[in-house]
């Protein structure tokens, strides 16, 4: 099989896994506890936090632990919002934000919090007038993505924070689980935002690891509570090695992504070249976009079948999104992007990650080809291998 | 950009009459000891000022890191240098200030143009620095007396030198050059500030530790090697002497009334702690005690602890507040490290009613009953010593991670 969903998640690297398992055979107590090996274990968490902070440029102290990018939006969000509601209660998130941030959004609309929805254009790219337009002086927080884990639009974070600190005191925070290891992001200096979530398995680290990173020191409610973990922002017995594994994830990522980017950005033109070749296939991604996914329709076809039929020809690819891939809707985000309604049903994806090859790109080609003339009645099911 | 040199001027060192060599030198041989991990690193010494340079650029930038933590210096400027021609200089003029927060600053030129043959004049090249600089970084003013940043030139003939960024230093006195003193190490978050605060009086300073195992750990004496190690890099060198004490701790609990044990185990400390600074010829003791802290620091609880001995006992934290001390403690970053909670000697065997106004001559009644002098003496012979700073060591954790 040739696998082409790293969007919805990735193999675990070997090495990541191999350290996983020495830090859980030797480096298992408690970091908590006061004995020598408590102690032993608390110092590699330590080293742990340092290097995530490193390499996303903040202080250790920001980076709190999580099981995943869907905690770290709920707690970024609902964290920062709740403490900071002497600044306001009104919240801005893009229209094609992902469930984690939209259905925390709405959540909070229970509890008195205002949401309000930035357009995108065709690309996915957000307006910024728009942006502009919305921003109120009660704006407590604004959650806009990195990178659309449907189409691959990439969002303009630097534009974005400037106008979000110049004309308010909203916290800017960005979901960035799709960008991390494949574009720049951190907390560099005053254009960063002030928040970032990552997910661990998206950069072929563990299922059930993530970070949720500050870049300074911010008033925030931690979403558990308990025993006054991670700078008493997450109580629970921290999970060491899962911290261990994504961090080596994340420094991984990150010393191969300039290598990864050139490949991957390369499938890309390529494949949008080929796609632009044929009738009735409609691009939603871009050049412009995220180097490692694709996405795109066949006229009146439903995404459903195509990846069945792609898989009966040995290549994994997805509907948009693995999340509501059984959902039998519309995505948001295809509706957002105004994709015409002959196509609207029938959007898919191809994501590319660490294993992939050449070779894999040219049968997906070959592959897609032969699926394309299938449903169009050209050739005849049991004719194909 | 290339830095060619660091001008150093010299802290309380100036105002000293006739010690001034003598504060020169240390200040030199500090900084030596302190750099020693830079080899490349030159000393140049004048009378009102010092320079420091290396051929490395690492070097370089591993100095202006790191000078701020050294005491006896009140501020330096890195000299940075370019090719004795007149695009080189208008570019690093702009690169220099284009560093520093400079919009809505006044803003001067000082050209001294000591290789005479240069093309421009003194006036001239001072105009079209500044002209350059002020086009190409707009929002500052001219102000020829008193200007927010001046920018200084020295044309030679070899390359030309440009200066402008003063960095402010530890100011206070180069270590050494006031004695030697030794102090009582807790790991707490008090002793380390008061550790720092007689090293910028240049007082080297030696520590002790009162070490009562089983009922403090390991760890908790990890984390007084762990404060060792983070203020020794404001004195270069520190000695921790590690004093096992259980036996006179226990030893305490029996003789004397509970609510007074507290007291008497300070007086214990203070006798063993004067030994040590015999041995170790030092000419004081120095405690991170502050009033009215907890029931120990009292004047009258003082007083008694202190009847022990005539050698002076110094207290630099004794007024301050206790987040002042905390704001020292962080910014020499001993904090984090003091507040990791474990069990110390004080804190095992605390009464739950210590007596706040201990008299000297009752003290002394209660003490009069047990022999301590041998157990003092032995725990003298019997101590650990440790010098700081230590190499770091590599884990395994490089592996995993």
């Amino acid at each position: 099989m040739i696998y082409l969903d790293h969007s919805a998640t990735t193999k675990p690297n070997a090495d990541v896994m191999k350290a996983f398992v020495q830090a859980n055979e030797r480096y298992y107590a408690n970091p908590a506890s006061l004995h020598e090996m408590g102690v032993d274990v608390n110092h590699l968490l330590n080293r742990s936090r340092e290097q995530v902070a490193g390499l996303i440029h903040t202080e250790p102290e920001h980076v709190v632990f999580t099981s995943g990018g869907s905690e770290s939006n709920n707690f970024l969000i609902k964290g920062i919002a709740r403490a900071n509601t002497h600044r306001g209660k009104h919240i801005l998130v893009s229209s094609i934000e992902h469930a984690s941030v939209l259905e925390t959004a709405r959540a909070l609309e229970k509890e008195g919090f205002h949401v309000d929805y930035i357009h995108v254009d065709k690309q996915g790219v957000i307006d910024l007038d728009d942006l502009k337009e919305k921003l109120m002086k009660d704006t407590v927080i604004v959650s806009i993505m990195h990178v659309n884990n449907e189409m691959g639009a990439i969002q303009p974070i630097e534009e974005i924070a400037k106008i979000v600190r110049e004309r308010s005191r909203a916290f800017y925070h960005v979901d960035a689980v799709q960008s991390f290891g494949k574009l720049p992001i951190h907390f560099n200096d005053e254009l960063g935002p002030d928040a970032l979530s990552i997910s661990g398995h998206k950069i072929n680290g563990l299922k059930g690891t993530g970070i949720a990173a500050l870049r300074k020191r911010t008033t925030i409610e931690p979403i558990i509570h308990g025993g006054g973990q991670e700078m008493g922002l997450r109580s629970g017995t921290v999970a060491v090695p899962q911290d261990v594994a994504i961090a080596k994830a994340a420094r991984l990522a990150e010393q191969h992504r300039t290598v990864n980017v050139q490949r991957y950005t390369k499938w890309r033109n390529d494949i949008h070249a080929f796609l632009e070749r044929m009738d009735d296939v409609y691009v939603l991604s871009s050049n412009n976009g995220a180097p490692h996914i694709v996405s795109c329709s066949i006229r009146g076809i439903k995404g459903e079948v195509i990846v069945n039929a792609m898989q009966r020809q040995g290549v994994i690819v997805s509907t948009s999104s693995a999340c509501h891939s059984k959902d039998t809707q519309i995505s948001h985000v295809v509706q957002a992007v105004g994709v015409p309604d002959e196509f609207a049903r029938g959007v898919i994806r191809m994501s590319f990650g660490e294993g992939v090859t050449d070779g894999d790109i040219e049968q997906f080609k070959e592959a897609f080809s032969n699926v394309v003339k299938q449903v169009r009645g050209e050739i005849k099911t049991h004719e194909m291998a | 950009m290339k830095w060619h040199e660091i001008l150093v001027r010299y802290g309380e060192i100036t105002t000293k009459g006739r010690n001034r060599n003598q504060f020169i030198n240390r200040l030199r041989d500090n900084l030596k000891s302190t750099f020693k991990d830079l080899e490349g690193m030159k000393l140049r010494l004048e009378r009102d000022r010092m320079y420091i340079s290396s051929p490395s650029d690492d070097e370089m930038n591993a100095l202006i890191e790191r000078l701020p933590d050294v005491f006896g210096i009140q501020s330096f400027s890195p000299v940075a240098e370019c090719a004795t021609d007149l695009e080189a200089m208008k570019a690093l003029g702009k690169e220099i200030v284009s560093g520093l927060d400079y919009e809505g600053k006044s803003f001067k030129v000082n050209v001294k143009r000591s290789y005479k043959k240069f093309e421009l004049e003194t006036y001239e090249l001072n105009r079209v620095i500044a002209s350059h600089v002020l086009t190409e970084l707009p929002g500052m003013t001219v102000e020829m007396k008193n200007p927010d940043i001046e920018l200084r030139v020295e044309v030679r003939e070899d390359a030309t030198y440009m200066m402008v960024d003063v960095i402010a230093g530890s100011a206070g006195l180069p270590v050494g050059s006031n004695g030697k003193a030794l102090l009582l190490l807790s790991g707490g978050i008090d002793s380390p500030v008061a550790a720092y605060l007689m090293m910028k009086r240049g007082v080297t300073v030696e520590a002790i530790h009162f070490f009562s195992p089983p009922f403090t750990s390991d760890q908790s004496l990890g984390k007084v090697k762990e404060l060792c190690q983070i203020v020794s890099k404001f004195s270069g060198k520190i000695r921790l002497h590690v004093i096992p004490f259980t036996e006179i701790q226990q030893t305490i609990q029996q003789a004397v009334p509970k609510n007074v044990s507290m007291t008497t185990t300070r007086r214990l400390m203070m006798q063993v702690a004067d030994l040590v600074r015999e041995e170790t010829k030092c000419k004081a003791l120095v405690t991170g005690e502050n009033l009215g802290q907890v029931a120990s620091q009292t004047l009258d609880s003082l007083a008694a602890i202190n009847a022990v001995t005539t050698t002076p006992i110094l207290r630099p934290l004794i007024t301050y507040d206790k987040l002042e001390i905390i704001d020292i403690a962080q910014k020499i970053g001993t904090y984090e490290t003091s507040i990791i909670p474990f069990e110390d000697c004080c804190t095992v065997f605390t009464p739950a009613n210590p007596k706040t106004k201990p008299r000297v001559d009752k003290m002394e009644y209660y003490e009069s009953f047990t022999d301590f002098d041998e157990m003092i003496a032995k725990a003298v012979r019997n101590r650990e010593v440790h010098v700081f700073p230590k190499k770091e060591v590599v884990s395994d954790f490089d592996d995993l991670l």
